[in-house]
């Protein structure tokens, strides 16, 4: 088997019995990229020369003993992280030639472990999206179906692994980013519980919201980078003092007792046939495996697409505000200041961006900020309070991830709603700030990935790594791959 | 009709952290534009604020001075607008859940004691400034100033005088100086003050329509600015004009205020919580610890000067409105000096020459236990009080001490009664006229005899010996 086609833990092993080494491993993948990027289009900037480099430092240090983790590894990073030096540039024109002087935390990390970044990758313009169309510079394919989006906003690196076109990537997920694209192409997603993982170096879209996770080809490969990226960071004051555990060491813990809840308003009419009839396959799968399935309500999920585009715009439309022309990014020569910022915007930002600051604007705006922002952290909190109430009696919730496997480009781009609507089973997990994650499920009869999606308690992703990959490990779904 | 003025302040405090309020940046004022900046506080994509503990604890210590409640519960939000100083789009403050709520603090205006609540206090970022230099098109900005710490001390509308306006300014801004909270420099902007005036009849208990008037930069302007915003409204009013909601730029050079912005310009700021930082929530034990550190404050200073010292209200008031200057009186006391002539010579020669030379009182040359021993050679009749004022003078340019200066400009006082006598006979025999004018009833020549026996010993006669025998000889 080629080497860009393997994972995180099998490369580092064979890296570890000096089988193949750093260089080959980052050739391989560049060879691939070389293949099918041109199909593919997953990569926003390819950063051969410094994997190059990076790749021939981690050969020189595994003669020594202490080797990161991650030495040699080849990894893409969504370009909303700010990696120093590099371009960063969110899929906006507005920060199209954004170099930024500082490495984010969880890049940082990586850095740490000694991986080697393969290029920074392709979203929807600052993660406001679910299909890549929203970026300002191209589309990303669906390695499935290249006339199909791969979903969004971390489209670019779900498609990027799906396509071995990386061993591995980080995303974004503030509605579903991480885990609506994982599923429609087929990989690993996982959203860790906010304050996780430190956001320093994240560039906001929903500050409250936001959090970095794991794009991978396998559950394993998932539990090693949030081994990684974990933990209390001082220049992120909403990361977590929580104890990191490894992921791994009890990832085959079985799962015989496990009560996985079955949440009714998650099965409703508008999920396709083909989606519903793998993830009640899934379950019963569960049910072989010795968990034991339980109807669960989360009574209030009808509102939490209303609940979350009240909430994201109004922190997005503040957070968007430093792109202004004045210190960095974009700027559009105008005629006064006022004009220059105008000028700036109205060419800096895509449709999407700038329909998601006018609500946001409208709705914290004096005289509607009750009716809206207040009202929906109301409901935000009623929305934690369905989560808590559930886990009372069950320890993971069990849904689809997405309503539908992938669907064409442009098929949604001019129904803002319906675009929406792809995320409608993933939204409520951000906004009680739950942990989720997203693994192959099945495919469609057109040969599409269907993805199924697990739900745990604050900081209790072990138990969802556990199950996720008990699931994994009894069945064949993450081993197929796109023919491309 | 009697018209009567409602004023509130909002003062602006810039804390004395060492670094900024969400970074690690550097406080420091005046340096070179845009090196005190980090990504932080310039606001690039993805950085994240982190909050100095200093810059609460400041609060706290202020809003313990000022008998407010420390809220348990508290935290940041943000104030949305578009200004080219002010890099991310917002500034980071408190709204709905400020620091500190409900205090007061009392002012002393004409004798009379008066209460004036403190509203609230809240801490936020300051913004950086925007320099228009030169001819050209372009605008600079500099951004060292963006995020040092501020705290907005908002009053009641309690105030009802300019006079009483400034007074309320002194006692604050004594007191941020007493903690340490803040420098008070109103000239380099450390401490700023905007003013909310409204006018209403006399009797009346509805309020006016306020203005605010902003950019009151100086000491002095603060009761000039109201002065004149108040007398615009009433004229405007009398006028048969009604006053209109909005914000006014004081001008001193013109000495007038004048509309920035009406009611209907007005921004928008779309507050809302900032979901960077995580609320506070203030141990009530770190509280205590606050409470026990405070500095005995300008206040209770002033009632123990006039307790234990018997210093008259003016003296003790003056005395500690700077903790400095207070801490010197006390080590001059303890050094021996006796109260009201230590604070004579304080509040007198002390404060000129300081003044003079822009010198703070823990600059000065002269060490409190050496103003204490100049005391003692006047009480010990060594010197005269005429002659301790070269001796001072010498003290404050030298550092030496008075019995040296004294020693090396041979200026012991003569209290020898024959040398005396014989100056004094050389003198009334030079002056038959004055004599007689004298022994004529015009008792006032007295003076006359003083100057000239002062002048022949350069100052140096016993006063009190000369005055005794100038009498007895004349009245001979």
């Amino acid at each position: 088997m080629e080497l860009y086609r393997k994972g995180i833990a099998e490369l580092s092993e064979m890296l570890r019995k000096h089988e193949t080494s750093a260089k080959e491993i980052a050739n391989s993948v560049f060879d691939r990229i070389e293949q099918v990027e041109q199909r593919i289009k997953a990569y926003v900037t390819i950063t051969k020369n410094d994997a190059l480099t990076m790749a021939e430092k981690a050969d020189q240090g595994r003669s020594s003993e202490n080797n990161g983790v991650l030495s040699g590894i080849p990894i893409a990073i969504k370009d909303n992280m700010c990696t120093k030096g590099i371009r960063t540039t969110c899929s906006s024109k507005i920060l199209q030639n954004f170099i930024p002087p500082y490495e984010s935390t969880a890049t940082a990390k990586l850095l740490e472990q000694g991986y080697v970044l393969i290029g920074k990758t392709n979203l929807d313009e600052f993660a406001m999206g679910s299909s890549t169309e929203n970026s300002g510079f191209h589309t990303t394919s669906n390695p499935w179906d290249t006339e199909r989006i791969p979903g969004g906003s971390s489209g670019g690196s779900a498609a990027a692994v799906a396509a071995d076109e990386c061993i591995a990537a980080l995303g974004s997920d503030t509605g579903g980013s991480i885990r609506q694209p994982a599923a429609l192409c087929g990989v690993v997603g996982l959203k860790p519980t906010y304050g996780r993982v430190s956001r320093y170096g994240l560039v906001a879209f929903a500050s409250s919201l936001d959090q970095i996770g794991p794009i991978t080809k396998n559950v394993h490969d998932a539990a090693i980078l949030m081994n990684i990226i974990s933990g209390r960071d001082q220049m992120d004051s909403t990361s977590a003092s929580v104890h990191t555990p490894d992921f791994t060491a009890s990832i085959n813990k079985d799962i015989k007792g496990l009560r996985i809840g079955i949440p009714k308003e998650y099965f409703i009419e508008g999920i396709d046939p083909e989606v519903n009839a793998a993830v009640q396959n899934a379950i019963k799968q569960y049910e072989a495996l010795g968990a034991i399935p339980v109807a669960v309500s989360l009574p209030h999920s009808s509102y939490a697409i209303a609940t979350y585009y009240v909430l994201a715009t109004s922190e997005a439309s503040s957070n968007l505000a430093r792109y202004d022309g004045v210190k960095y990014g974009f700027r559009a020569e105008g005629k006064d200041l006022i004009d220059m910022y105008m000028q700036t915007r109205a060419k800096g930002f895509g449709p999407e961006v700038k329909r998601r600051i006018m609500l946001g604007t409208y709705t914290l705006s004096s005289g509607y900020y009750d009716a809206y922002y207040k009202k929906a952290q109301q409901v935000r909190t009623l929305l934690k309070q369905d989560f808590d109430e559930a886990f009372k009696t069950v320890d993971l919730i069990l849904t689809p991830t997405t309503p539908t496997a992938a669907f064409r480009k442009g098929e949604k781009t001019d129904d803002p709603l319906q675009m929406y609507l792809a995320d409608i089973f993933t939204i409520s997990v951000n906004l009680a700030g739950v942990p989720a994650i997203s693994i192959p499920c099945g495919y469609t009869l057109n040969n599409l990935p269907i993805g199924l999606q697990l739900i745990g308690r604050h900081f209790e992703e072990e138990k969802l790594i556990q199950a996720a990959h008990a699931y994994e490990q009894s069945t064949d779904w993450h081993k197929r791959r796109p023919a491309l | 009709m009697k018209w009567e003025a409602v004023i509130g302040l909002e003062v602006h405090a810039q804390m004395l952290t060492n670094t900024k309020i969400f970074c690690g940046c550097s406080t420091t004022f005046g340096n070179e534009p845009n090196t005190q900046t980090c990504q932080i506080c310039i606001g690039m994509p993805g950085v994240l604020p982190v909050l100095n503990k200093k810059a609460l604890e400041f609060a706290i210590r202020t809003g313990l001075a000022t008998n407010c409640t420390i809220s348990r519960y508290s935290r940041f939000a943000r104030k949305n607008y578009f200004y080219p100083d002010l890099p991310k789009g917002y500034q980071i403050s408190q709204y709905e859940h400020p620091i500190c709520e409900h205090g007061h603090l009392e002012i002393i205006v004409d004798g009379k004691a008066k209460t004036i609540g403190i509203t609230r206090i809240h801490m936020e970022e300051d913004a950086g400034k925007n320099i228009h230099e030169g001819s050209g098109r372009y605008s600079f900005v500099d951004l060292n100033r963006t995020g040092v710490p501020l705290m907005e001390i908002v009053s009641e509308p309690d105030i009802r005088s300019p006079k009483e306006a400034a007074e309320y300014m002194r006692k604050l801004r004594s007191i941020v100086r007493y903690l340490g909270a803040c420098d008070g420099n109103l000239e380099q902007g450390s401490l700023r003050c905007d003013a909310n005036v409204s006018v209403r009849p006399v009797g009346q208990k509805e309020m006016g329509t306020r203005a605010e008037v902003k950019n009151i930069n100086s000491f002095r302007y603060v009761e000039k600015a109201i002065e004149y915003e108040i007398r615009r409204q009433i004229k405007l009013i009398e006028d048969g004009g009604k006053v209109i909601q909005e914000t006014r730029l004081w001008d001193a050079n013109r000495g007038i205020t004048e509309s920035m912005r009406s009611k209907e310009e007005a921004h928008d700021y779309r507050y809302f919580p900032d979901p960077d930082l995580v609320p506070m929530t203030v141990e009530q034990s770190w509280i205590g610890e606050i409470r026990s550190s405070l500095p005995e404050l300008p206040a209770a200073k002033c009632r123990r000067f006039l307790s234990d010292f018997g210093l008259p209200e003016h003296d003790a008031d003056l005395l500690t409105s700077e903790r400095e200057t207070a801490e010197w009186f006390e080590k001059v006391i303890n050094a021996g000096g006796q109260p009201k002539a230590v604070s004579n010579w304080m509040m007198g020669e002390l404060m000129k020459l300081l003044n003079e030379e822009n010198r703070s009182i823990e600059d000065c040359r002269i060490k409190p236990s050496q103003l204490a021993d100049m005391l003692k050679l006047i009480d010990n009749g060594i010197i005269s009080g005429k002659i301790a004022k070269t001796v001072f003078d010498e003290m404050y340019k030298t550092g030496k001490d008075a019995a040296e200066i004294v020693k090396e400009k041979g200026l012991l006082q003569i209290s020898d009664s024959s040398e005396i006598e014989k100056i004094v006979d050389e003198i009334l025999a030079k002056s038959p006229k004055e004599i007689e004018r004298f022994k004529a009833g015009d008792e006032k020549l007295i003076g006359f005899f003083v100057g000239q026996a002062m002048k022949a010993t350069k100052g140096k006669a016993n006063p009190q010996m000369l005055n005794e025998l100038l009498k007895k000889k004349l009245s001979e």
